[in-house]
């Protein structure tokens, strides 16, 4: 309820620490005032048309309460790569030291925890945050900037290669249930820089209600080279609102990969804006969804300059009565001349109750570039799974095998092959195959 | 090895196949030629259990067992198999991912421990110089992007490496040039045994002086209207399909 968030608001500002900027204390404030006019999004609102935000508006979402103990051990199934790559855990969305591991990093670059870096102001810092992710964008987003607490941070000095990814683990226990908690993460790279970040959102509480309003950050400066895979495995009885803000500069390399499958109902926004010339986006994504599970993936992509390409596809297996949502936005300015853009969205029903709503959505004003798009909704297909019958899979393992297979081929994009294993064990492990 | 006795199918309302009746014995090779349109590849896919075709009369009989009751899977497992006319792409997952798990099933049907991949690779390497690749082909998708002769040549490594007792080849040499065709040829051959056998259904006689039949069988409108030894590929080479047609439409 938008009053408890008042309430909420103000007790955190009576009890605010010292150490908070003026800065930031300011656009807490004026994101706060936001929110308290928009309040929650209401079902004429065309942009959340098709997502049930009902049951999240009409509950009271304290803040986590109590501590929670969490041994190494619990997060193992949680972790993957190699022993050097850097993970930051955050428990109910508070940083924890003692289950983080941080590896060996190129001199200058700083990784840590967002609540540490704002108030040891690192550089990077109050340049960047709350600078990509307007609070007009979202209702949600304003209650992240008016109750971000803590989360990632990524500076990537300009030149620097980030060889080992970043993972940032958040995770939410059964302390948590019945709370919201608001991660926020803040990645610069900047010019000349390469890295690779991942976001995970998991829990230990797989059947416990909780709501996760995630804020993610990125700038990404001229000729840098950023891959950005999020993976979300919320309860299945969760609500994650997730919104990524990327800042693009020129002959800039992005690559996204949103991998949803938890949460009753979830959704991410990803808004990538191109800033200059010579920008190169590509934007991958997989969700499964089973029962009554809603997921929602909602993306934008603004080709402001000339000669960039952007390069979507978004592929969801849905079964039993779930429900996905795509919609894909392209504004490409009259400026944007020589813009390429191609979105594609693929929809596999593994049931007859299964439904799917999706749209894209190009505003093209200008008259020399290539756009195309492209949704398609559909079953198995018939010759394949012959194909696969006769060779002697039967019948049931085959719908899997293809299934899988379906899944996997978006997964083929990513970069990191430890990633890319690791969500290819994840897909394996969520249809029951091989 | 196989009977099939007054085999009739159609694909909806069309009857395509009109009264087969074959007998392949352990050991033989038999060629099924014959025009467009007769039958041929729908005999192939019948005998694979393709759900498109209907089974309107007849019986086969598969080492003993009723073929036609058996679901495309059981004929693979009981060591049938259709190198397809057009094999299917299915991007996402590798090549040896995809025949891993169908060799694993046969052995699983069979109650046989399952092979974990690096004893799969082994066992790869030997079926791969047989159809004259290197393994890289292993980690490309199943017939994704592969030209039409890869497809073809991938058919007969996964042939190879599922080493049926009946093989059916449906048209495995259209399209292919002379040095896919010796290929795809050199690997029938090297699987030809005595307790095995194969049908090879083609429209060319130019595969059959690599794989040297027993028996060759002209399908015309839905039956077998001639039946000869290899010989009869060559008269057909000759004189084409006509002035059989002319003899069937004569006599009926």
């Amino acid at each position: 309820m938008t009053e408890g968030f008042l309430q909420d608001f103000a007790a955190q500002s009576s009890t605010a620490t010292v150490d908070t900027p003026e800065w930031l204390e300011a656009m807490r404030r004026a994101a706060m005032e936001r929110f308290a006019v928009t309040g929650f999004p209401a079902a004429r609102d065309e942009e959340w048309r098709f997502t049930p935000v009902a049951p999240i508006a009409r509950t009271s979402w304290p803040p986590p309460s109590g501590a929670a103990e969490v041994s190494r051990r619990v997060l193992e199934p949680f972790i993957f790569g190699h022993p050097e790559w850097t993970t930051l855990v955050f428990i109910n969305g508070i940083f924890s030291e003692g289950l983080t591991s941080i590896g060996p990093m190129a001199p200058g670059v700083r990784v840590g925890n967002l609540a540490e870096a704002v108030n040891a102001s690192w550089s990077g810092v109050d340049c960047h945050l709350g600078r990509h992710a307007p609070i007009a964008s979202s209702p949600f987003t304003a209650l992240s900037t008016a109750f971000m607490r803590d989360g990632g941070f990524v500076h990537v000095p300009a030149n620097t290669v980030v060889t080992r990814p970043v993972h940032l683990l958040f995770v939410t226990t059964e302390e948590a249930v019945g709370a919201v908690t608001h991660p926020r993460n803040l990645i610069v790279v900047e010019p000349g820089a390469r890295a690779s970040v991942i976001e995970s959102y998991v829990t230990l509480a797989p059947s416990g209600t909780y709501w996760t309003n995630a804020v993610t950050e990125v700038a990404a400066g001229a000729n840098s080279w950023l891959e950005h895979t999020r993976i979300q495995r919320e309860s299945e009885r969760a609500y994650h609102i997730g919104s990524t803000h990327v800042d693009q500069h020129r002959d800039s390399h992005y690559r996204s990969f949103t991998m949803a499958m938890g949460g009753e109902m979830a959704r991410h926004n990803l808004h990538v804006r191109l800033n200059d010339e010579n920008i190169e986006t590509l934007m991958y994504g997989l969700y499964l969804a089973r029962g009554e599970q809603v997921v929602d993936n909602h993306t934008a992509i603004y080709h402001d300059q000339p000669n960039c390409r952007s390069w979507e596809v978004y592929k969801g297996v849905l079964d039993d009565r779930s429900r996905a949502v795509f919609n894909g936005k392209v504004f490409v300015k009259p400026e944007a001349q020589k813009t390429d853009a191609k979105q594609t969205n693929r929809n596999l029903l593994l049931s007859d109750s299964a439904k799917v709503n999706t749209k894209p959505q190009l505003e093209i004003f200008a008259d020399d570039v290539k756009c195309t798009h492209g949704a398609t909704v559909g079953r198995l297909d018939e010759s394949a799974l012959f194909y696969a019958r006769s060779r002697g899979v039967p019948a049931e393992e085959a719908q899997r095998l293809l299934t899988y297979a379906f899944a996997a081929e978006v997964i083929q994009e990513v970069v990191l092959e430890p990633v890319r294993a690791e969500l290819e064990r994840l897909v394996r492990g969520r249809l029951g195959t091989l | 090895m196989l009977e099939i006795k007054g085999l009739r199918a159609s694909a909806g309302d069309k009857e395509i196949l009109r009264g087969i009746d074959l007998t392949v014995n352990a050991g033989e090779v038999h060629a099924v030629m014959g025009p467009n349109g007769s039958g041929k590849s729908t005999l192939a896919q019948v005998l694979a259990g393709h759900p498109a075709y209907q089974v309107t009369s007849g019986h086969v009989l598969y080492q003993g067992q009723d073929l036609l009751e058996m679901e495309p899977e059981e004929r693979a497992q009981a060591g049938m198999f259709l190198a397809f006319q057009y094999p299917v792409e299915i991007p996402g997952i590798s090549n040896a991912y995809f025949l891993r798990a169908a060799y694993n099933e046969i052995r699983k049907a069979k109650g046989l421990e399952e092979v974990d991949s690096m004893d799969f690779l082994d066992l790869l390497e030997e079926k791969l110089r047989l159809v004259e690749w290197g393994p890289e082909i292993m980690s490309r998708a199943v017939n994704s992007g592969f030209s039409g002769g890869e497809k073809k040549r991938n058919e007969i490594l996964q042939m190879a490496v599922l080493d049926p007792k009946l093989a059916v080849l449906d048209e495995t040499d259209s399209g292919l040039d002379i040095d896919a065709l010796r290929i795809v040829a050199n690997g029938v051959n090297a699987l030809r045994r005595p307790d095995n056998a194969a049908i090879v259904v083609t429209h060319y006689q130019r595969l059959l002086n690599y794989i040297v039949p027993d028996r060759v069988h002209v399908l015309s409108a839905g039956r077998i209207v001639k039946s000869g030894g290899k010989d009869l590929a060559l008269e057909l080479e000759a004189r084409g399909y006509e002035w059989l047609e002319e003899e069937v439409g004569a006599t009926t």
